[in-house]
C-alpha cells in the first residue's frame, strides 16, 4: 500500500544520528553496509564489472567529503549519504504497484523487490539519491535501516544495531527511535542542534545530522607588516625588503 | 534525466493517440464530422494503436515486464498509477463509441455521448501521464505549473494533426481543420517558448549547503568523490549531453514539432495535394515531438546530483 500511514503521536520513529563533528571519512559504514547487505534482506546487492575498469554496483551508503567556506574560516566535512527514512517520503506515494512502503510500527521505508517492477519512478522522487537500481534482478534497492539485525533474535542484544552504526570506528553514527524525545538519539540531537537535510523540499527526513563543532580555540591573528605598531626591526626589514 | 527511448515513445505516442480521441470525441459531440458509417470507426481504432503503441514501448524499460498488472493498483497515491487506470479505461467506451457511430449513426445521443466521454477520459489519460512528472518535487523542470498544459497542449496539437491525417486521406481537403491544426501548432510552440523562457531564469531548489544541512559554515563546494566511477544515481540523473547541444536541439525540436507541420497544414488548407502534406504534418511533428520529449528529459536536472556537485 503506497498511501502513508496516518502519524500518530508518539509513534516509533527509527532513524540515524550522524556527527558530522567525528565522521573521518573512513568509508567503513558504507563497506559493512555492503558486507551485510549482500547477505541480508535485499541479498545479493549487485557488483557490476568488480576487478574491471568501471567498477559499479549496488551500495545503500555512500561517503562524500566538501569543503566548507566562510569568511573566517574553512574546513573539510565527511558526509555519510544513505536513507532518511522521511515521514513525507515520495518515494512511497509515486509507487505504481504497492511494492514501496513505509511501515507503520516504526517508520522504516521499505521495497518489496517481489512485486516491484522495476519502473525506476521511486528513486525519481527521492531528491537524496538513496535508492539505487539492481539492473541484475531488475527491482529497486535501498537501505533497510538492518531491520534483518535491529529485530534480529539471534543476535546478541548489543548487536541489534544497523551495521553501519555497529561498525563506526568514530563513533559518529548513532540509531534509535528519533520520535521519542526521551531516547539519546533525541537527547544528541537537542544538545548539539542536529538539522535534516534539504527542509525546504518538505520531505521531513528523521535522520539528523550533527553539524560540525565550531573551532574553540581562537588562533593569534597573523602580524600586520605594513600597520605602524608592533616589532621595530620587523618593521625595518619590511621597508628594506619592500624596495 | 536521462531519457529513456520507452518513455519518450510513450509521451508522445500516448499524445497522438488520446489527443485524436478527443478531437473525434469532441467534433463527434457536437456533430461536426462527416457522417460516413466507417471513417470515425476508422480514426478510432487509428487512435487506440497510437495509445495501444505508446503503452507496450512503456513496458520496455521495466525490469518486470510481467509484473505490469500490478501498476493498476496503486491509484489512490501514485499518478503513474492513475495513468495506468485511465489510459485502459479509456479502451471499453472508445470502442463503443465508434460501434454506436457505425449501429445507430453519427448524430444518435448514444453516439454523442460516448464522444463526450471518450474525449474526456483521453485528454484526462494525458493530464495523469503529465502528473507523473510534474509531482516530482526533486525535479524543478518538471516540477511547475507548465507541465500539465504543456502535455495537454501538446496531445491536441498532435491529436489535430493526426485527425487532419486521417481526414485528408478519406475525403481530400479539410480547409477548417487545417487551420485548427495550425492554430495548435502555433499555440503549441508559444507554449514550448514559455516553458524553455521559465526553466531558465528558474534557480536551483537547494543549494550544496542546504542540501549537506551544513548552511552555518557558509559556502560547500565538493572536495572527495565516494566512488570514482559511475553509479545508478548518475547514470540515470546526471545527464549532460542534451544540455551541452541544448540551444541547437531545441530551435530543431520547436522547428519540427510546430513549424513545419503548421506550414504543411497550411498548403493541405489550400488544397496542395493535402492526401501527402497532411500525414506528412503528423509524421514530421512526430519526429519533433519525440526531439522535444528528449530535452524535456534531458533538460531536466536532478536535485540528488547536487551531491555530486553537478
Amino acid at each position: 500500500m503506497t498511501s502513508l500511514p496516518q502519524p500518530m503521536p508518539g509513534a516509533k520513529k527509527l532513524g540515524l544520528v550522524i556527527d558530522l563533528d567525528t565522521c573521518v571519512g573512513c568509508h567503513a559504514c558504507a563497506v559493512n553496509c555492503k558486507e551485510w547487505n549482500t547477505g541480508g534482506h535485499y541479498a545479493p546487492l549487485p557488483d557490476y564489472d568488480p576487478y574491471g575498469k568501471q567498477p559499479d554496483g549496488v551500495w545503500f551508503n555512500r561517503i562524500h567529503a566538501y569543503e566548507t567556506r566562510c569568511e573566517t574560516s574553512s574546513r573539510t566535512v565527511n558526509f555519510p549519504r544513505s536513507c532518511l527514512h522521511c515521514e513525507q517520503p515520495q518515494c512511497v506515494t509515486v509507487c505504481p504497484t504497492g511494492a514501496s512502503y513505509k511501515r507503520a510500527e516504526d517508520g522504516i521505508v521499505l521495497v518489496n523487490t517481489d512485486i516491484c517492477i522495476g519502473c525506476k519512478l521511486c528513486s525519481w522522487a527521492c531528491p537524496y539519491g538513496a535508492r539505487e537500481f539492481d539492473e541484475d534482478q531488475g527491482v529497486m534497492k535501498k537501505c533497510t535501516l538492518c531491520i534483518d539485525r535491529i529485530y534480529n533474535q539471534a543476535l546478541p542484544e548489543s548487536e541489534r544495531e544497523p551495521a553501519c552504526v555497529a561498525t563506526c570506528p568514530a563513533r559518529a553514527r548513532h540509531f534509535g527511535d528519533l520520535g521519542d524525545p526521551n531516547s539519546h538519539v533525541s537527547k544528541l540531537v537537542a544538545e548539539r542542534g542536529g538539522v535534516g537535510l534539504m527542509p525546504e523540499l518538505g520531505y521531513a527526513p528523521v535522520n539528523r545530522y550533527l553539524p560540525p563543532r565550531k573551532a574553540t580555540i581562537p588562533a593569534r591573528p597573523l602580524e600586520n607588516a605594513t600597520a605602524g605598531n608592533g616589532n621595530a626591526l620587523l618593521r625595518l626589514l619590511d621597508k628594506v625588503l619592500s624596495r | 534525466m536521462t531519457p529513456a527511448s520507452s518513455v519518450l515513445l510513450l509521451t508522445t505516442l500516448t499524445g497522438f493517440g488520446y489527443g485524436l480521441l478527443a478531437w473525434a470525441g469532441l467534433l463527434a459531440a457536437i456533430g461536426l464530422l462527416p457522417p460516413a458509417p466507417l471513417f470515425l470507426p476508422v480514426a478510432v481504432v487509428v487512435a487506440l494503436a497510437f495509445a495501444n503503441a505508446g503503452l507496450m514501448a512503456s513496458t520496455l524499460h521495466l525490469g518486470h515486464p510481467e509484473r505490469a498488472w500490478r501498476a493498476f493498483t496503486q491509484w489512490r497515491s501514485s499518478w503513474l498509477s492513475r495513468e495506468g487506470v485511465a489510459s485502459l479505461t479509456t479502451f471499453p467506451p472508445a470502442l463503443l463509441f465508434a460501434a454506436l457511430w457505425w449501429a445507430l449513426g453519427p448524430y444518435a445521443i448514444a453516439t454523442r455521448a460516448f464522444g463526450l466521454i471518450t474525449a474526456c477520459l483521453g485528454l484526462l489519460t494525458v493530464g495523469c501521464t503529465a502528473m507523473i512528472y510534474a509531482s516530482l518535487k526533486p525535479i524543478r523542470q518538471w516540477h511547475n505549473p507548465h507541465t500539465l498544459p504543456d502535455y495537454l497542449i501538446f496531445a491536441v496539437f498532435s491529436g489535430a494533426t493526426l485527425l487532419a491525417a486521417v481526414w485528408a486521406l478519406w475525403f481530400g481537403a479539410a480547409a477548417a481543420l487545417a487551420v485548427v491544426a495550425m492554430i495548435s501548432a502555433l499555440i503549441a510552440a508559444s507554449a514550448k517558448y514559455a516553458y524553455w523562457r521559465f526553466i531558465d531564469t528558474q534557480k536551483p531548489l537547494v543549494t550544496l549547503a542546504s542540501a549537506t544541512g551544513l548552511t552555518a559554515f557558509g559556502t560547500a563546494r565538493p572536495l572527495d568523490r565516494p566512488h570514482f566511477t559511475e553509479n545508478y544515481i548518475l547514470r540515470e540523473m546526471g545527464y549532460q549531453v542534451a544540455r551541452k547541444h541544448a540551444m541547437k536541439l531545441r530551435r530543431i525540436a520547436i522547428a519540427l514539432a510546430f513549424f513545419v507541420p503548421a506550414l504543411l497544414a497550411l498548403l493541405a488548407a489550400f488544397g496542395v495535394a493535402p492526401a501527402i502534406t497532411a500525414p506528412v504534418a503528423s509524421l514530421i511533428a512526430l519526429a519533433g515531438l519525440l526531439v522535444e520529449r528528449w530535452l524535456f528529459f534531458a533538460e531536466a536536472t536532478h536535485v540528488a546530483t547536487i551531491y555530486y556537485g553537478r
